[in-house]
């Protein structure tokens, strides 16, 4: 085969790709799980990881700056690796949700959960799942999965308003919640944008197989484009 | 085969020169350089027209000598050994370090006799019709010609040449393989597989190449070599920047390197 030390390379720099998903993916459900047991050295274990994760994705970059500079991929191999660039920038900031959520678990010290947590972790698993998945449609260059993906996005939005509604009753039956709820909100706020660019990914997915830079559409830019279009 | 002044080390490096400078009578060519050849990696020298790059790949393998006046300065080791001590023999020189050129020249002889010549005239006593199919598959050229072994070298491609000309040192079991522009002449597919084909050759072979082409020693090399003429009035060709190629072409040292792998200069 024509280029098989070029193909091996790129082989190797999808795998890194995933290896550096796996770290953010485990990063996220375990950032919860700590929260939700309140287990502070947990958390810690969370910013050392997400070191790891930093480190990974320079590492990756580093590669593919070498590979775009001394192989002059062309074509289907340069939207790869320009995607590639693309994701694992995605993923590091991933990592950082998961990083912000362990810093509010250590932040809240003593402090009690406002409420026993149900749909912050269901948020986490989601997203984690949606990242995954997206994951595995980017290796397998599965156009119809990358676009199915982002809709499930839709859910984890409707979990965030759903505990932001909760919090906010909390907080006007008792205005000293404020603090702890606001801790919550943070974390359910990251959880979603956390799972936004799962959407990123999945946009990757179907430039680099087809070529076509397009968004693909959330229930959210819908709802946006109505009422900008009624004003 | 007489006993050689020049054993074989396990050392990093094959080949090291040391303050080399070439002579073409009283015209220095080449100067000052200082590099090392890493053992079963491929090496690249690259630089513009003139400045000396297949100069210094000849003197690897003492094919310089074959003009006459032409004499070094400063020393070139091979296997730790000194390459152009008095005692080494030339002529064992070329075939441990053989070289591929930049046109394709098999001999106006079968493809056969392309490779089991240069053997027998070394004294290749084992079984040829192996050491030709084994060099014809290290060549990666086996599948193509297996069935026209007795037909002229010369009715093959372009590309398909090469690799017979590849193969044809390799029959006489080398260590390191001097290529001079062995692409040059060729199309971009066959290049590519002279390129995959330099990969497979560097588990067994320690390779120098000499190219005009940049993307090649970028895709292919693992160290390279920038030359350049030194900006005296003797016009004299060195190195002036030895690195990894990865370095070389994200980032270079010396600004001349910058120039020349972003096309600004040279």
């Amino acid at each position: 085969m024509l280029r098989k030390t070029f193909e091996s390379e790129i082989k190797q720099v999808k795998d890194d790709v995933l290896m550096l998903g796996s770290m953010v993916e485990q990063a996220v459900i375990n950032s919860v799980d700590s929260l939700k047991k309140r287990d502070i050295k947990a958390s810690e274990k969370i910013f050392e990881g997400d070191m790891l994760i930093n480190k990974k994705r320079f590492e990756i970059e580093n590669t593919l700056m070498v590979l775009i500079a001394t192989q002059q991929p062309m074509a289907h191999d340069l939207r790869l690796l320009a995607s590639c660039m693309e994701i694992i920038s995605e993923l590091e900031r991933m990592g950082d949700y998961a990083k912000g959520i362990a810093n509010i678990n250590i932040r809240m010290g003593d402090t009690s959960l406002l409420k026993p947590l149900i749909d912050v972790p269901r948020m986490a698993q989601i997203g984690a799942d949606m990242l995954h998945r997206s994951l595995t449609a980017f290796v397998n260059e599965d156009v119809e999965t990358a676009k199915k993906i982002p809709i499930e996005d839709d859910e984890v939005d409707a979990l965030y308003n759903q505990i932001y509604r909760e919090l906010m009753t909390f907080i006007i039956a008792d205005p000293k919640t404020i603090e702890r709820a606001n801790w919550l909100l943070w974390v359910a706020h990251n959880l979603e944008r956390f799972a936004d660019r799962v959407t990123n990914i999945c946009e990757r997915t179907v430039f680099i197989a087809t070529g076509e830079m397009t968004e693909i559409k959330s229930t959210d830019d819908e709802f946006w484009k109505q009422q900008h279009q009624e004003k | 085969m007489a006993q050689s002044a020049l054993n074989p080390e396990t050392s990093k490096y094959v080949l090291e020169t040391k303050d080399l400078g070439i002579y073409y009578g009283d015209f220095r060519a080449v100067t000052g350089v200082n590099i090392p050849i890493e053992r079963h990696k491929i090496t690249a020298i690259i630089g513009p027209s003139g400045c000396g790059k297949s100069t210094l790949l000849r003197a690897f393998n003492r094919m310089n000598e074959l003009s006459p006046g032409t004499r070094i300065e400063g020393e070139i080791r091979f296997e730790g050994e000194n390459l152009y001590d008095p005692s080494v023999d030339p002529v064992e020189v070329r075939y441990r370090i053989g070289m591929v050129f930049q046109k394709p020249n098999p001999f106006p002889k079968s493809i056969y006799e392309n490779i089991a010549w240069g053997a027998r005239i070394h004294g290749f006593k084992g079984k040829m019709d192996e050491l030709v199919e084994s060099c014809l598959r290290q060549a990666a050229l086996w599948d193509e010609v297996k069935d026209k072994l007795q037909q002229s070298g010369l009715a093959l491609s372009g590309g398909q040449q090469q690799r017979l000309c590849i193969a044809r040192a390799l029959a006489v079991q080398p260590e390191v393989i001097l290529m001079d522009e062995p692409a040059s002449a060729l199309d971009p597919i066959a290049t590519l597989k002279i390129e995959e084909l330099m990969q497979e050759l560097k588990k067994n072979y320690t390779i120098v190449i000499v190219t005009h082409n940049m993307q090649q020693a970028a895709r292919a090399s693992d160290h390279t070599a920038m030359m350049m003429l030194v900006e005296d009035s003797k016009r004299s060709g060195t190195v002036i920047e030895f690195d990894k190629t990865n370095t070389i072409f994200t980032n270079p040292k010396d600004k001349r390197t910058e120039g020349y792998v972003t096309g600004r200069y040279g």
